[in-house]
């Protein structure tokens, strides 16, 4: 202890009783309500005395331990704050007849099954499974096709990789309604021309649908083909030298070697669609919002036909004011969710073994 | 013979090529002719060029940025302060955190490490509505609003990009040398020291791609502030903004081009900057995620 000053000694215990008392006061006026409007600022600079106190503290044996406490904590702080916290609140709420600020009651399975009874979400869960189900093929497919595309030697492929992917960096806020300018504006000009349809596609559930998945593979498969064009590059040359020596043909090399090969990245880019699919919200939302009528669907008219799971969530809660059930079908999405991508991953280390 | 073959073959793939180019980047050209159309043009001739002039463009982006539900300038600077002060933050303390749990092998470490991994496939609809109310208590509690303010906002950013920040940094710190920290600790480096000076530079290539990747989501992310800081409260960002327009608008085409153009343009000549950093980050992000 004697290589410390005295000076350090005093600063470190100083700033660590300083901090404690400031922290202390501040949540204890914040507890008793006394109208003190500088209880925020007292905890903040009670917290940030008290662990520059602990920086200081004399101590050789500890150091380590208290740089890596003060190390993990603006992080884990926050993470438990904004994710684990509300993730168990959330849980609980799902039981309770919560409205978004107090609660009431506690009504068990209540919101589970009431959520069961409404046509409306039963069909969103579908339209949402047909949505990743068509979206893993097409955005792997069209991506798969890009990216052997842009590994072959054409001229300009810098630019045809940076336009293709272009489109992932806009935010679907805006693209949502870029698209929806395109379907309702530019494409009726033609339909009406040729066809006679002036309505546009966004106005019937079934293209609207159709319309949703042509925007999101316009905005994801330039994403996913980047990653394939990395997993095809990672080929070595010399395996596919070999191949063409022993005659095979582009057909053959394609599906008895690359395939294989690049099942790694296959399941990578299997999970991010399917991940990034269901959770699907910012299209949906500026480019139908939900709308579509379904005319019967187990004896009911649906308003909601191109509602995904996302987005159903969100308008029960905020639009309709049912926090408690909206909460219910988020925990049910998240169960989803978490089966889902656990059972795609298993089928695709399975089949990445035996290849 | 077999080299002329080869080059009919190029040439249809690069037919292909530019046809898809062509299909891909039409909505951009699309945004772009006709924000400097007025209305009746459009839905006159929404692909053609007549109507177009710079003058309609500079009255259309005049109207979108002064306008009372855009407010362009206030949302653009919002929305920069939030991406930067999060992605600086997240850099910080993200590797802080991926160093302590990469350098300690105990129970702890591992098990902080598996709860930051498992948490990463928690959607956010589970979190949010939950997410405001704690927000709005705590906010309540200490005196500082944490709803509709931006430091509000950064943290529930530090907290939702901690994860797969410490994910990657965490794989990247891994292959550094430990030789490299005893040797500084025996030269007398305290275990910050040995962070902030030997660490943290080596960190720069992994830090450019987490920030790569935490900037294209916090930059276009739309339902965290849309929840928290409200359609029409007085902090919004870009994306918040433009929804907020557009709802108030339901048939301007050419106003809500102009709106999408100027969302648009600062990506856009970000990524002609730095278009290498980006592909090669995302691709990064999603190989080791």
């Amino acid at each position: 202890m004697g290589e410390f000053t005295a000076g350090r000694k005093a600063v470190s215990f100083g700033s660590l009783i300083i901090g404690l008392i400031l922290m202390i006061y501040g949540l204890g006026t914040a507890i008793a309500k006394t109208g003190n409007n500088l209880r925020g600022a007292e905890i903040l600079i009670g917290a940030v005395l008290f662990f520059a106190g602990l920086y200081l503290f004399p101590t050789l044996k500890y150091h380590r331990t208290i740089v890596n406490i003060i190390f993990l904590f603006p992080l884990l702080f926050a993470f438990a704050v904004t994710v684990i916290i509300p993730l168990v609140l959330g849980i609980g709420y799902s039981f309770t007849d919560w409205d978004g600020i107090r609660i009431k009651g506690f009504v068990g399975f209540d919101n589970y099954i009431r959520m069961f009874k409404q046509p409306g979400f039963i069909w969103s869960i579908l339209i949402t499974f047909l949505f990743v189900f068509f979206n893993i093929i097409l955005v792997n497919l069209v991506a798969f096709l890009l990216a052997l595309l842009c590994t072959s030697r054409i001229k300009g492929l810098g630019f045809f990789r940076a336009a293709y992917f272009l489109p992932n960096l806009i935010g679907g806020i805006v693209l949502g309604y870029i698209w929806q300018f395109i379907f309702s504006s530019v494409i009726t000009k033609f339909t009406s021309a040729f066809w006679d349809m002036r309505y546009s596609m966004l106005s019937d559930t079934k293209t609207a649908f159709v319309g949703i998945v042509i925007v999101y593979i316009w905005q994801y498969a330039g994403y996913i083909m980047l990653i394939y064009i990395t997993g095809l590059n990672t080929i070595p040359e010399d395996v596919l030298e070999a191949s063409s020596i022993d005659g095979a043909g582009a057909a053959q090399t394609l599906f008895n070697i690359k395939i294989p090969m690049l099942a790694p990245t296959i399941t990578i880019c299997t999970f991010l669609t399917l991940t990034s699919a269901f959770k699907q919200f910012d299209v949906n939302l500026a480019l139908t919002n939900g709308t579509g009528s379904v005319a019967d669907f187990m004896g009911n008219y649906l308003t909601n036909g191109t509602e995904m799971l996302a987005l159903n969530i969100y308008s029960t809660a905020v639009i309709n004011n049912e926090y408690a059930l909206g909460e219910a079908k988020a925990v049910l999405f998240f169960i989803i969710l978490a089966i889902v991508s656990i059972v795609q991953v298993r089928i695709s280390n399975k089949r990445e073994v035996e290849m | 013979m077999k080299n002329k073959e080869r080059s009919s073959i190029i040439d249809i793939r690069m037919i292909i090529a530019v046809i898809v180019a062509v299909y891909v980047l039409f909505p951009f050209f699309l945004v772009m002719i006709n924000s400097c159309k007025p209305t009746d043009m459009i839905t006159k001739n929404p692909v053609g060029f007549e109507g177009i002039s710079f003058g309609q463009l500079v009255t259309n982006l005049k109207d979108v940025i002064n306008n009372t539900h855009f407010e362009f300038w206030a949302a653009f600077e919002c929305s920069v302060i939030i991406t930067v002060v999060s992605l600086v933050l997240l850099a910080l303390f993200g590797s802080m955190a991926a160093w302590v749990i990469c350098r300690n092998h105990t129970k702890w470490s591992a098990f902080i490490y598996f709860t930051f991994i498992a948490s990463m496939i928690i959607p956010f609809q589970v979190v949010m509505l939950p997410l405001i109310s704690t927000f709005r208590d705590v906010g309540k509690f200490i005196g500082i609003s944490m709803l509709q303010s931006i430091p509000g906002i950064i943290f529930a950013y530090l907290g939702f990009g901690g994860a797969m920040t410490v994910f990657i940094l965490n794989g990247f710190i891994k292959g550094i040398p430990l030789a490299l920290e005893e040797a500084a600790s025996i030269d007398g480096c305290s275990p910050e020291q040995i962070f902030f000076r030997i660490i943290l530079p080596l960190l720069k290539p992994v830090i450019t791609t987490v920030t790569i990747l935490n900037g294209m989501w916090i930059w276009n992310d739309y339902l965290l502030p849309s929840m928290m800081l409200g359609q029409n409260g007085k902090v919004k960002t870009l994306p918040v903004a433009v929804q907020a327009f557009v709802g108030s608008y339901v048939k301007q085409w050419n106003l809500i081009l102009a709106a999408a153009l100027l969302a648009i343009i600062p990506i856009v000549i970000l990524f002609l900057l730095a278009q290498r950093q980006i592909m090669n980050g995302m691709i990064e992000g999603a190989v080791k995620g």
